[in-house]
């Protein structure tokens, strides 16, 4: 076995590894490796060729595969070292990364510090138990796209789309386009999963039916699918038997969620948190391990590709003052909540000291739909600010850059609690 | 006689719920947009709807049997499908680099069809 030393490792190579890896580089360690499984960089991105990348953090919009080649160079323009074909297949919380690839077998990498950068993977017709057979033809929308637009195969020609999330939009025109029948996007809840942006370009564009409070109750189809039967539901998310009815279709495109990859985090004994699936951390994106960092979609799962980048360079930033020493914690842990009508807040908790620093970016998701609402941030139940939105959807994560200097001055805070809750006098 | 639509901005991720009062081709009222951006595409929507089109040519001789391509600027929505049966008839030869121009002024909408990564040959 081989075995090495580095300051930095960096595991997963798509946009959340790339930017954590130019920011700890651009920090001071010059000793990075990025470890990518694929044969190339960029993660997801390849595959997602529209548009609809990078508008905040390169003010234009630009495609995945745009999006990603900046951030593959700005990783070939500095003595990054990158590893493809390469998977990580084991982390220990004092640090040590095994990996393997056909060139030089299993490596044993000594790190000082380690970022977490795997994305996530789709769920599948195995986790959301619909009765009936499982025919060839039942897929999910992020394997349809790998097909469509990297390995050049469209398919299916009658398609049913389960789940409004946005690769199920995007997958809806894409096929479309090319040429296949889009017969409906089903979603079990009021609202859609997606961003509003991809339901009008993705759906109203090209008249795709989009059937709310509608699910798969059954796949038919014996080795190849041949229909799927969809029903109305209730408001207990139950099917109504009687609103029942046959769509003739031979792909079933599933979009119902994605769920972080964090099958590596665990072996290091980093500790999850139930509601986001990937890491617990803080404001530095640094794990219950000290020196192991996560960012990306292992944290949570990001709508826009901006926020990761933006979440990366956090990590990048911190792990390369990790290596440096250049913080400590500050004994006391302020716990970051989940208030009304909040699904999750990223970071978990404050607890890191540090002279350059002016801001914390604290990432939420609420748990329903409103418009016109307000945003209050309260440290232990007092009201520290709070501003307005037009609106706010679960699909849509919001990001509040919580000052320091709010928190200066606030020697025994214990909490933060955000709500967002509608507008007063709406 | 006035109309009233109520638009999502597509502009941006951002996504901002427009509200527009038009009668025929002629603007009356802009609202609830946080960008400038927001106006313009709200003008167009009502007039003309356009989009960016991505999608992908095939490849010859490439590492990968396709490359992703875009309009390098937004089209009239009614060509879309005219402007995909033209790329889906293009065959691009390897090496390919992000940018490359592959058909020039499609349909004379004044949009290049470009690639949008780098794409080496086959080895
Ligand atoms: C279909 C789709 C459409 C999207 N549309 C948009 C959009 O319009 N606008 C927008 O801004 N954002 C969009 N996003 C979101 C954005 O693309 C993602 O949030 C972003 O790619 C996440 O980056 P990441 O680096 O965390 O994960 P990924 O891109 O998934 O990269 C993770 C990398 O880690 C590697 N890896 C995992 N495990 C190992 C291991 N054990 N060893 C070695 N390597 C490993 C993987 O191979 C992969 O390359 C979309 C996402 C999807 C899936
Ligand atoms: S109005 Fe501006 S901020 Fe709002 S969605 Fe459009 S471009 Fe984005």
């Amino acid at each position: 076995m081989h075995k090495l030393n580095k300051e930095l490792v960096v595991i997963g190579g798509g946009p959340a590894g790339l930017a954590a890896a130019k920011e700890a580089y651009e920090k001071g360690i010059k000793d990075v490796m990025v470890i990518e499984r694929d044969m190339e960089l960029g993660g997801i991105l390849p595959q997602c060729i529209h548009n609809g990348f990078g508008v905040h953090h390169f003010k234009e919009e630009l495609t995945g595969p745009e999006y990603a080649q900046r951030f593959i160079d700005d990783v070939a323009e500095r003595d990054i070292e990158v590893k493809l074909n390469t998977m990580v297949l084991d982390v220990t919380k004092d640090k040590k990364v095994y990996a393997v690839n056909k060139e030089e077998g299993f490596s044993e990498i000594q790190a000082e510090a380690v970022i977490l950068a795997m994305g996530c993977r789709e769920r599948t017709a195995g986790a959301i138990g619909i009765p009936g057979t499982r025919p060839a033809g039942v897929i999910t929308a992020g394997t349809a796209q790998r097909y469509t637009n990297i390995e050049g195969y469209v398919p299916g020609d009658e398609v049913v789309v389960l789940g409004s999330g946005d690769i199920g939009l995007i997958m809806a025109r894409r096929m479309r386009l090319e040429g296949a029948d889009v017969k409906a996007v089903c979603e079990l809840l009021p609202y859609t999963g997606g961003l509003t942006r991809n339901v009008v370009q993705c759906l109203e564009d090209y008249d795709i039916p989009l059937m709310l409070n509608h699910t798969v109750t059954e796949i038919i189809g014996n080795g190849k699918l041949e229909a799927v039967e969809i029903s109305e539901v209730d408001e207990n998310l139950n099917p109504i038997p009687e609103t029942a009815k046959i769509i003739k279709a031979d792909t079933l495109l599933l979009s119902v969620g994605l769920i972080p990859e964090n099958e590596l985090s665990k072996k290091a004994d980093v500790v999850l948190d139930d509601r986001t699936s990937g890491p617990i951390v803080n404001e530095g994106r640094e794990t219950n391990i000290e020196g192991i960092f996560a960012c990306g979609n292992v944290l949570h799962v990001h709508d826009l590709v901006d926020w990761v980048t933006q979440e990366s360079e956090i990590a990048g930033d911190w792990a390369a003052k990790y290596i440096k020493g250049d913080y400590k914690r500050s004994g006391g842990e302020v716990e970051v909540k989940a208030g009304e009508n909040v699904s999750y807040v990223i970071p978990q908790k404050i607890e890191l000291e540090s002279e350059d620093r002016n801001r914390i970016p604290l990432y939420m998701r609420v748990s329903t739909p409103l418009t016109a609402v307000d945003v209050n941030l309260y440290a232990d139940g007092e009201k520290l600010y709070s501003f307005s939105e037009p609106f706010a959807k679960p699909g849509e994560m919001i990001s509040v850059p919580l000052a320091q200097k709010t928190l200066d001055g606030l020697d025994d805070l214990k909490e933060i609690r955000v709500d967002i809750i509608e507008k007063e006098g709406n | 006689m006035i109309e009233k639509k109520q638009l999502t901005c597509v502009a941006c991720p951002k996504g901002c719920e427009v509200a527009v009062e038009f009668e025929g081709n002629e603007i009356i009222s802009i609202d609830g947009h946080a960008c400038p951006q927001g106006e313009d595409y709200a003008k167009e929507e009502v007039v003309a709807p356009t989009r960016i089109l991505p999608t992908t040519a095939v490849v010859k001789n490439g590492s990968l049997p396709l490359v992703p391509v875009k309009t390098t600027k937004a089209i009239p929505l009614e060509v879309i499908h005219d402007a995909m049966s033209i790329i889906g008839n293009i065959e691009v030869e390897a090496p390919i680099k992000m940018g490359d121009v592959l058909i020039e002024n499609i349909l004379d909408t004044g949009a290049d069809i470009v690639a949008t990564r780098n794409l080496a040959r086959q080895i």
